[in-house]
């Protein structure tokens, strides 16, 4: 099993990279990061790129920076080596935490994070993660460079706000100063997810929510934010009532597409528990707890 | 098609070799160098059956593209016995049955030498964990978990550092 013939760079700079994908343009070029969504659609002739430009050269791209309270992932950092990193552990522990839920660490040693928010999987963990986060992407092309926010990155399943001749070049996460939580439904750990929820919460000492930044995967063409959700946590001291009417408030106006891996109902029942047992872990370790709701821990 | 060139050291031997850009690496392998033992399982890094090491670090050759580790050192299986001394993870293998249909083994074998160069001391639960991206459809993991965490104490004992252990052997091909 082969891809078919494609013409193939590896340049060392992004005006290079820009360059090379307008020349090639009428070959459908694509960006090659660590290849791990992108080589088995080639394999499987699924995709067919006539050109790819590889990423692995290009200089800056393989950084992770931590600079006051913002924190700057490469493109070309593999998602192993975020996973690992002390700065990513300080600065966004919800992105070290979803990270383990990336396939298996041999996949992760290749794939990047640039690589999985650019496929942009709906499914996927990283995409929920920045959306929750209201991280930034870097994005730079021939007319310059642009900066897009997660919420207007991800436009429907594996597109994003990307335009041709575009690269993603790096993300942005600012520092969250409360709790976090992912967690994620799949058959087998590793496997693709069926759907997550990635989930920061900021407590005060009394135990009001003060913010709420929560995402789900795997329940729309693109990953959800659960806005309604949010605001009916901020301000209150969660109790089981008030979870579970946040966690109706999002879920009510989810309307997944089935499919052979779960149907519309199973979706919206994963998306219900997970949701809450994403806000409860969250919480608790904010140091509040709320007793498990009977029947949704499976 | 243009073919590029690739320079890559595999279990210590440096090599140059003209590919398609399509060339994966597991084919670069068993095709231009010789060197079977890695295998083609699934073609789309499910199964774990191509596993190899690059720089270090395990990797599936079925998903990458041979241009992608121009430059890199390639670990596979040939290069983990020592002549007809077997690596201690060959050993333990044999010994404790963990491998009956043999396809799955070498990316077992070297998933495990990562898993036990990060942490010699990886428990049954880690390794069953850590071992859960490589597939067998004979064995039930049972033996090779053993073998893994039986390995992982011989490697110990000797207290010498694995990768003087894993030393390549040399290519033949």
């Amino acid at each position: 099993m082969k891809p078919p013939a494609f013409g193939y760079a590896a340049p060392s700079s992004l005006t290079e990279v820009t360059a090379l994908l307008a020349e090639h343009d009428d070959l459908e070029p694509r960006v090659l990061a660590g290849g791990q969504s992108l080589v088995p659609l080639m394999n499987f002739r699924l995709a067919q790129p006539g050109y790819l430009v590889d990423l692995q050269h290009v200089e800056g791209l393989a950084d992770i920076r931590l600079d006051g309270d913002t924190l700057s992932i490469g493109a070309m950092v593999r998602q192993s080596v975020a996973e690992d990193a002390p700065q990513v552990a300080a600065a966004a522990p919800l992105l070290a935490e979803a990270l383990r839920f990336v396939a298996h660490r041999p996949v992760r040693n290749s794939g990047t994070i640039g690589g999985s928010l650019a496929h942009a999987d709906p499914s996927a963990e990283l995409p929920a993660v920045a959306l929750a986060a209201d991280a930034e992407m870097t994005l730079v092309g021939p007319a310059g460079v642009r900066r897009v926010p997660a919420a207007e990155f991800f436009v429907g399943p594996f597109e994003t706000a990307l335009r041709p001749g575009e690269v993603l070049s790096e993300v942005r996460f600012v520092r969250w100063p409360g709790s976090h939580a992912f967690v994620e439904f799949m058959r087998t750990h590793g496997s693709f997810a069926i759907a997550g929820v990635a989930c920061l919460l900021d407590v005060d000492a009394a135990g009001t929510v003060r913010r709420a930044g929560i995402a789900l995967s795997g329940v729309g063409p693109t990953p959800v934010r659960a806005s309604a959700t949010e605001q009916s946590l901020i301000g209150s001291v969660p109790d089981q009532d008030s979870i579970r009417s946040a966690v109706e408030a999002t879920v009510a106006v989810l309307s997944p597409a089935g499919d052979v891996h779960g149907s519309t109902e199973t979706r919206i029942d994963i998306a219900r528990a997970y949701l809450r047992r994403a806000i409860e872990v969250a919480l608790g370790r904010a140091g509040v707890e709320v007793a498990p709701h009977d029947g949704t821990r499976s | 098609m243009t073919r590029h060139d690739v320079t890559l050291t595999v279990n210590g031997r440096t090599r140059t070799v003209s590919v398609e850009a399509r060339r994966l690496l597991v084919d670069l392998l068993r095709q231009d160098l010789g060197l079977p033992g890695t295998h083609t399982g699934c073609d789309h890094g499910v199964c774990g059956a191509c596993t190899v090491l690059r720089d270090g670090a395990s990797i599936r050759s079925c998903t990458t593209f041979a241009v992608q580790v121009d430059g890199s050192e390639i670990r596979t299986v040939e290069g983990l016995a020592d002549g007809p001394t077997l690596h201690p993870l060959q050993e333990e293998f044999w010994d404790k049955q963990g491998l009956q249909c043999g396809y799955c083994t070498p990316g077992m074998l070297m998933r495990s030498v990562e898993i036990l160069e990060r942490d010699p001391d990886a428990d049954p639960a880690q390794v069953r964990e850590e071992l859960a991206g490589n597939l067998c459809r004979c064995t039930g993991y049972k033996f090779i978990t053993e073998a893994v965490c039986a390995a992982g104490r011989r490697m110990r004992a000797d207290s010498a550092p694995l990768a003087e252990q894993a030393r390549p052997a040399e290519v033949t091909s």
